[in-house]
């Protein structure tokens, strides 16, 4: 179905694929016959292990639930399926995991349709390319990109825009499914807007308020429903018992962003300081004045991280009120007396780090309150070069602390309550962000491959 | 008037990642007359921040009061990137201590 000359409906079930969503709902939005079902499973917030090791957000087995009734629901409304971010974060090997789950699900239930997988890897000698023609630099407080930085990524993708998409849609006939790497979350939902001749700045805010799902509505819900007209977009969510009002709308923008009304994204910038919120029903919101400023040079974010060595960690309480009263002390002679025992290991080849629940454990020096609780968590992370020698360094500290002399001790036997085991347990592989830049790109689609099959 | 910590004034004090290098925090109000009466108290500064969070003023990324939406927003480098050797918090999701306890010239109620 096209969209008509006056209105675009989007249908967008939850804001994170992966985490469920009620179906009941999701069939509420297909009855009213959106011209497509638009779905992000893309974050950088669980943290850079994601691009470091390749791992995905949620399970495979979450996803495949999920991707089941989104099939359904596109051979239902017989519309555009457009899946973003593959994974959480989108590299090649996440896109092909989606594409796996697709076809296994397509011929499990004797279903065909076309698909169209869009790729986000970019090849580092590019990157190394653009590094040197003076077109990568840091966003927001990050260093400039050394080169040996992209050598050490596992690997860089970059956020698509809206263009990877309308091309998918358009260079090929009749693509039913769209799986796509590292997209700018709000890309699939403003592609197919824009595709259909809408403002673009609506369409990108329309997406931006989208791709979080009904996070816009009171309470916080999962399917959404956007309507897109020519000069105003309204916004519903799909649960009865959810409400948008022009606060919880306005205010979405606040959430993880860095401004509450200026957004940058691949090519340009949306500003949402003019727009007029106004209530059309008890649950639904229209929203105007909506602006984007398309930037100079086209832009794309380029995501990287790289594994930083191995951490090994232990767990223990602490509860007699002699020893919690000393706690820094103590631990700082503890981590002296294990750096003197590894005195062969260079010292910043490692690294001791105390976290300690009760004192300051989430805040650090930050912590305002400078008294302890009645029983403290100690947590020390222990990162090195190798799991065996993160776990030697973490083992010595703890049975060092356990041990441990002080002042006015009367409990002779043992400073630590230990509840699991193994004392020290091996986290495995560290992993860091080291690649958050922008890059100039000469063409918004060049970077990101399309492969077209028919499933 | 009475000192007042903002939790017993505002609707949301909230920390959070914006991207893994940022942190940001919003103070949301109830209503418009709230959101002017702590503006008009000139407590929340770029000095104050830069105390709470030891983040020197200049290197503040955002500070403002936002009409539209009755909030405060403030974002900040964040202490380290997120997730890597040391993360105290991978979402940086309780960082908003310090700002409850502001304390603002308030109606005893």
């Amino acid at each position: 179905m096209t969209a008509s000359n006056d209105e675009i409906r989007i249908l967008t079930p939850s804001g994170m694929l992966g985490y469920g969503f009620p179906v009941d709902h999701f069939k509420l939005g297909l009855a009213q016959k959106p011209h497509a079902i638009t779905i992000d499973s893309g974050s950088t917030d669980s943290g850079p292990q994601k691009l470091g090791l390749g791992e995905m957000t949620c399970s495979r087995e979450a996803y495949v639930k999920d991707i089941e009734v989104l099939l359904e629901g596109q051979r239902a409304a017989k519309v555009p399926l457009l899946i973003s971010s593959a994974g959480g974060d989108g590299t090649n090997l996440h896109v092909d995991v989606f594409r796996d789950i697709i076809v296994e699900i397509a011929n499990k239930r004797g279903w065909h349709f076309k698909l169209a997988s869009i790729y986000a890897d970019i090849d580092k000698g590019h990157i190394q390319k653009e590094l040197k023609a003076g077109r990568v630099e840091p966003l927001g407080p990050v260093p400039p990109l050394d080169p040996r930085e992209v050598d050490a990524a596992t690997v860089v993708v970059a956020q698509m825009g809206a263009e990877p998409f309308l091309k998918a849609l358009d260079e090929s006939e009749g693509v039913d499914v769209v799986v796509s790497g590292r997209s700018y979350d709000p890309s699939p939902t403003a592609a197919m807007a824009i595709r259909a001749g809408f403002d673009p700045a609506l369409a990108w805010h329309m997406g931006k308020i989208m791709e979080c799902g009904a996070l816009c509505a009171e309470p916080v819900g999962r399917n959404v429903m956007g309507y897109l007209r020519r000069d105003h977009f309204e916004i519903e969510p799909l649960n009865p018992n959810e409400r948008c009002t022009t606060a919880s709308v306005a205010a979405h923008t606040l959430y993880e962003k860095t401004h509450p009304f200026l957004l940058a994204g691949p090519g340009g910038m949306l500003d949402l300081s003019q727009c007029k919120y106004e209530q059309v029903t008890d649950r639904r919101v229209r929203v105007s004045g909506s602006r984007f400023e398309p930037s100079k040079h086209y832009t794309v974010k380029l995501e990287g991280a790289k594994t930083s060595g191995y951490r090994s960690i232990f767990i223990a309480g602490a509860r007699d009120p002699i020893f919690i009263a000393q706690i820094d002390g103590i631990l700082a002679k503890v981590i002296a007396g294990t750096r003197a025992y590894f005195a062969e290991v260079p010292e910043e080849a490692y690294r001791i780090i105390p976290h300690i629940y009760g004192k300051n454990g989430v805040m650090g020096e930050l912590e305002p309150v400078k008294t302890p609780a009645h029983e403290l968590c100690i947590i020390v992370e222990v990162a090195a070069a190798t799991q065996s020698l993160a776990t030697a360094i973490c083992g010595k500290a703890r049975t060092s602390l356990m041990h441990a002399p002080y002042p006015g001790r009367i409990a002779t036997a043992g400073n630590l309550a230990s509840p699991f085991t193994p004392l020290e347990i091996p986290l495995g592989q560290a992993c860091e962000f080291n690649v958050y830049h922008l890059m100039t790109v000469d063409s918004p689609t060049a970077l990101f491959p399309i492969k077209y099959e028919e499933i | 008037m009475v000192d007042t910590p903002l939790r017993d004034i505002a609707k949301v004090i909230r920390s959070k990642n914006a991207g893994p290098f940022e942190i940001t925090l919003d103070i949301v109000f109830k209503t418009r007359e709230d959101f002017e009466a702590v503006k008009r108290s000139g407590v929340i500064t770029k000095e104050l921040v830069s105390q709470l969070y030891n983040v020197p003023t200049q290197a503040i990324i955002t500070f403002g009061f936002f009409e539209l939406v009755n909030a405060v927003k403030i974002t900040l480098p964040r202490p380290r990137a997120q997730g890597g050797v040391g993360e105290t918090d991978m979402h940086a999701a309780q960082q908003h201590v310090p700002l409850q306890e502001i304390r603002v010239p308030w109606p005893a109620s």
